[in-house]
């Protein structure tokens, strides 16, 4: 038996963050195990105007480079991206995203609801939404949405979190299955990678 | 990440107590269709859900009060294709697509014909008709420049036709503008400001022609030396992307220009061999075969 109950049959892992995100993903991402099987899609609060720098940034110490998807691009396995600036991200159907220019939600575009929550609803139980450090509240109601269709949901250990409200609100609305810190995340994808091998 | 913009929703019609499947999705677009001749039934399906949900959620129907007041009240659709259509946008939206419209593709165009035609095709509020007048204005061309503007939203072309915007708009406006690197030190000489509205200069639209016209079920209508549709066909499915990208390709003349939205690619239309890339980063593309 492994620590977390893993297998394989997850299909995606999903992540979430905002203001204090950065330094973990990109640790997250820089031990990410060689040849991790499931794609990563990440959606960060992120300027809405400055399209370039933030992907290169990421990518610097990943294992993996990290792209920004095109609107229709097809989800492969082991790639890592990233929602840009200024569009919304979903996950279509199909396993491909589509991209939008919507409303702002929780004052984000992209919102981490929406990425989540159509994620949730294209893998359903065979998804892992992780959010991490964040000052509002966007991506609790995503977490809920993996939650009731019965993903693995994970929060960064909010004592842990330069600004915890994010960790919070999800857990203040819906189940959580495991609250870890950065270094345990790491050990998680390095667990989970196990499972596929 | 302040908001700026007029509308700016909580996740409560994200997930409202009600939800809705796909079967009921179906349902509207066909009845939609038959009813009314509007075609959302290749629409990308995750955003075609979200605005549905955020009609039911704004007007408090259930979807099948929903689908009983579509089939009973048709002055009902405009309402709701007004809603149901993204009408979010801004001026000089990417100002380093605009600086490349200034110094590269304007002047190719110029190359060859003094006077020249534009189509902005599903111009929603009409920002970019607007950031398209000023920047021709300043080029001192706008005379020279035959502009059509259409979309399927009347209520929406009405407010495009009018120049008038929330002023609370306008900050996030001037940046970009600042960003495009204006002739003016500001937009503030094209407007005047009342009653917490921008007002537009009338002679900068004088010369657009606004329309309606549906990108789906529309006919070709005229053909055109630099088409603009920026995060419109985001909206469609793959298959309608291709079969729009066709009108598109009708639309132009031979050596004419097309733009699409910054993460918008054509890479998967049957007529992307027809293009060749002029700018990949701000997705600037001519046609090359008929």
């Amino acid at each position: 038996m492994n620590k977390y109950n893993l297998n394989n049959s997850y299909k995606a892992v999903v992540i979430g963050g905002s203001a204090g995100s950065f330094q973990g993903m990109v640790k997250i991402l820089s031990q990410l195990p060689k040849g991790f099987p499931l794609p990563i899609i990440m959606c960060l609060h992120r300027l809405k105007h400055v399209r370039n720098g933030f992907v290169e940034a990421l990518s610097i110490k990943s294992v993996v480079q990290v792209t920004e998807p095109y609107d229709k691009e097809p989800i492969k396995k082991g790639a890592v991206y990233l929602a840009p600036a200024n569009y919304h991200m979903s996950v279509e159907l199909g396993n491909h995203f589509a991209l939008s220019t919507e409303e702002m939600i929780n004052n984000s575009r992209p919102a981490i609801d929406i990425t989540l929550s159509t994620c949730a609803f294209v893998y359903k139980e065979k998804l892992i939404g992780i959010l991490l450090s964040g000052a509002n509240r966007d991506g609790a109601a995503g977490m809920k949405s993996i939650r009731d269709k019965g993903g693995l949901t994970l929060v960064q250990e909010p004592s842990e979190c330069m600004i915890d409200t994010m960790p919070k609100a999800a857990l203040a609305i819906t189940k959580i299955d495991h609250v870890l810190k950065v270094d345990q995340i790491v050990e998680f994808f390095k667990e989970l990678d196990k499972q596929y091998r | 990440m302040s908001g700026r913009e007029g509308a700016n929703y909580n996740f409560g019609f994200l997930f409202p107590m009600q939800d809705i499947d796909i079967a009921d999705l179906k349902r509207i677009s066909e009845l939609i269709h038959q009813k009314y001749n509007y075609d959302f039934r290749n629409y990308a399906m995750s955003s075609f859900k979200r605005r549905v949900l955020r009609i039911m959620e704004l007007k408090k129907l259930t979807v099948d009060a929903l689908i009983k007041k579509l089939q009973e009240s048709p002055a009902f659709i405009n309402e709701f294709l007004d809603e149901l259509t993204v009408n979010v946008t801004e001026m000089f939206r990417d100002p380093s697509f605009w600086r490349i419209m200034r110094e590269e593709v304007i002047p190719a165009i110029l190359l060859n014909h003094k006077q020249f035609k534009i189509w902005h095709a599903g111009c929603s509020s009409g920002e970019e008709v607007l950031t398209m007048c000023i920047m021709l204005k300043e080029m001192g061309i706008l005379q020279d420049v035959s502009i059509i503007a259409t979309d399927l939203d009347v209520n929406i072309l009405e407010k495009a036709k009018s120049g008038v915007y929330p002023i609370k708009n306008m900050e996030l406006n001037e940046k970009n503008y600042i960003r495009f690197q204006g002739t003016a030190p500001s937009l503030k000489g094209y407007y005047r400001e009342e009653n917490g509205n921008a007002i537009f200069n009338k002679d900068l639209l004088a010369g657009v022609s606004f329309r309606k016209h549906d990108l789906v079920l529309g006919e070709v209508f005229n053909k055109f030396d630099l088409v603009l549709c920026r995060n419109v066909m985001i909206y469609f499915n793959q298959a309608l992307q291709n079969e729009v990208l066709k009108k598109f390709h009708e639309s132009l003349f031979k050596y004419g220009y097309l733009a699409i939205g910054s993460k918008e690619s054509l890479i998967w239309c049957d007529y992307a061999n027809r293009f060749i890339v002029v700018n990949n980063e701000e997705k600037i593309y001519k046609k090359i075969k008929d």
